[in-house]
């Protein structure tokens, strides 16, 4: 953030919104990022703030940020908004946006409000931008960064319609660790009619794969690229191997796993590849563009489509047979040319070694 | 669903994944060097929605699949030279900029506009299915205006299956964090989908569906019209393209041994 809001200008009115998390006791992690961002925004443009709750019981939740410092808390809860369901959300988030009657609205773009909130930004002729990366006032109005063209060109943008909604990705800000606090709320009185009850959201599913591989708050992604289900050194596929040290790696280093298009794509084509790759883990161009600290590729190209998807990885390292292949050329921090298959069953086992080791050592401790 | 469903596909073009893309500044706004000489094919999710689609129509009788797109018109009939050849579907064409920076409540006002405009569409039957996002502009927000100006309360997004029940109802799932997924019942149409990638494999090209899908597709495209986008008071301040070139180290002629060594170290760090 930089150059404070000029005296004389118009005054912003931000409301800040957030729904508590399927335990339906505490607030998701992006939340806290967000609100820290809403908090510093507010006190450089001299603007209120006002927070705005849903979720079927947010009492508890509403203590964890009950110290923010918002002039104004207001809720809409109930058995009705326990789950994100299109018609009840954007109903309880429209009532919440007419009484506060903001200019801006900040939230963090979590699959809930991402697939709502533009929906309300209409309803109030206002206009909505999502994945924003960042926001910095710049002669005395607010600017947003965002990604187009899948990450490949950044742009700072401006609006010039009021409401103006703005969903933020999670690692923007350092997240508010204010004290939890009673805030005095207002709870507002929301009913949702017949005609937007067609919809029961009746739970959730997880892939058929047996291992969790999807991790996001994981340090380090691991990414499998098409290599592992192609022919060896010594001529013949090794689809079964592949899959043992993959989940092996991921289950010993914690990682979050991601693959690219081909990898996905022929699992989409039942070939005989990795049972557990679906295309909830496809990274790159025309999948996720994950945050992670680390991540470390394997038997994959690194070609401009793919590496899109690196676009918020810090570190980056590859193991690839090719000294020529994407990574080497200022893709990644550092590229190993070597045999994924070789290196990653020595990277397992000298990580049960460690593991282990740490074992012995609390049970010594104890 | 006796009577089958009327499933109206949104999507535009896109450049080509592995062209490289550089902004330029024109009197417009931004745009890409070069735009109308970019390879183009037909946005990635909204090739997902559109096989999801035809496959769907397969599965209910008297089912009928609508393609409307946005998109300047050359460029489009050469899309369709392809597209054409996947899946069966009539084309509504609107003859516009296909731009990622061209704001979403422009498109939306004229995909739901033309969407309202099909003759003989039964909003009773109605799924309007679409990608949940593009790759240009990438927002998800096209598909949501969509729907909030059809009147359509029942939306989904990051959608990756759809399963139909004989009484018109369905089970969809969608996105969540975590790689799962938000099962939800919906008694039934109209609804729209916004689709991520589904499950279904790209469908091999079949030359005889290409056939019959240019009987309808080329008169739409010469039917086309032209359409701007309305000022929405969306302002670029930049745009660049990332810059950030890494000094990559090229580790060669190591033993794995070590190789091993120095990731399990970094990753520890």
């Amino acid at each position: 953030m930089a150059a404070p809001h000029k005296q004389g200008e118009v005054v912003e009115k931000i409301l800040f919104l957030a729904h508590v998390d399927e335990s339906c006791n505490v607030l998701p992690k992006a939340v806290y990022e967000v609100l820290g961002l809403a908090i510093d925004v507010a006190a450089q443009m001299n603007a209120t703030l006002t927070i705005g709750l849903i979720g079927e019981n947010v009492d508890t939740a509403a203590a964890f940020i009950g110290s923010s410092g918002a002039t104004r808390v207001l809720a809409v809860s109930g058995p009705d908004f326990a789950q994100p369901r299109y018609a009840s959300d954007a109903a309880a988030l429209e009532a919440i946006c007419r009484a506060v009657q903001p200019t801006l609205v900040l939230a963090p773009a979590t699959w809930r409000f991402s697939r709502v909130l533009p929906g309300v930004s209409h309803r109030l002729a206002g206009q909505a931008d999502t994945h924003i990366t960042g926001l910095e006032i710049r002669d005395g109005a607010l600017t947003a960064s965002r990604w187009y063209y899948r990450q490949r060109i950044e742009a700072v943008i401006r609006r010039d319609a009021r409401p103006w909604f703005l969903l933020l990705e999670s690692g923007c800000h350092k997240p508010w660790t204010g004290e939890p606090g009673a805030p005095s709320m207002e709870k507002m009185p929301v009913v949702i009619p017949a005609e937007l009850r067609r919809t029961n959201v009746t739970g959730t599913r997880a892939p058929k794969s047996e291992a969790q591989t999807i991790r996001p708050d994981a340090d380090l992604l691991f990414v499998a690229g098409a290599g592992w289900t192609k022919k060896q050194s010594d001529g013949k596929v090794h689809g079964e191997e592949a899959e043992s040290l993959i989940l092996r790696f991921l289950e010993l280093s914690k990682a979050s796993l991601g693959g690219s298009k081909s990898l996905v794509d022929q699992s989409g084509d039942n070939q005989a590849v990795l049972g557990f790759m679906t295309h909830l883990n496809q990274v790159g161009q025309t999948g996720a563009t994950p945050r992670h600290p680390k991540g470390l590729s394997t038997c994959c190209h690194g070609e401009e489509p793919h590496v899109v998807g690196w676009r918020f990885i810090h570190e980056r390292r590859a193991i690839n047979l090719d000294p020529n292949c994407g990574w080497a050329r200022g893709k990644a921090d550092v590229l190993y040319v070597s045999d994924a298959f070789e290196v990653m069953k020595r990277v397992n086992e000298l990580l049960a070694t460690g593991s282990e080791k740490k074992e012995e050592a609390t049970a010594t401790a104890r | 669903m006796r009577n089958g469903y009327h499933i109206v596909v949104c999507g535009s073009i896109v450049p080509d994944p592995l062209q490289t893309l550089e902004p330029i500044e024109t009197p417009g706004g931004p745009a890409l060097k070069n735009e109308m000489m970019l390879p183009a094919v037909l946005d990635p999710w909204a090739s997902h929605a559109l096989y999801e689609a035809a496959n769907l129509a397969s599965k209910v009788a008297g089912s009928k699949v609508w393609l409307v797109s946005v998109a300047p018109k050359a460029k489009l009939q050469q899309v369709m030279m392809t597209v054409a050849q996947k899946v069966s579907f009539e084309l509504v064409a609107v003859d516009g900029p296909a731009s990622g920076f061209g704001d979403a409540y422009g498109v939306a006002a004229i995909l739901a506009d033309e969407v309202q405009s099909i003759a003989g569409l039964d909003r009773s039957r109605l799924l309007v299915f679409g990608g949940w996002e593009s790759a240009s502009r990438g927002a998800g927000v096209t598909m949501q205006l969509v729907g909030e100006r059809l009147g359509i309360a029942d939306q989904f997004q990051g959608v990756d299956q759809i399963t139909t029940q004989a009484d018109g109802s369905f089970e969809v799932l969608e996105r969540i964090e975590g790689g799962r997924h938000q099962v939800s019942m919906c008694s039934g149409p109209p609804a729209l989908l916004g689709w991520a990638t589904g499950n279904l494999p790209e469908p091999r090209n079949n030359p005889q569906v290409g056939m019959a899908n240019m009987r309808t597709v080329m008169p739409a495209l010469q039917r086309a019209k032209a359409a701007a986008l309305a000022g929405s008071g969306l302002r670029f301040l930049s745009t660049t393209p990332p810059k950030q070139q890494r000094q990559t180290r090229i580790v060669k002629n190591r033993p794995v041994e070590e190789i091993a060594q120095e990731i399990v170290e970094w990753i520890g760090k």
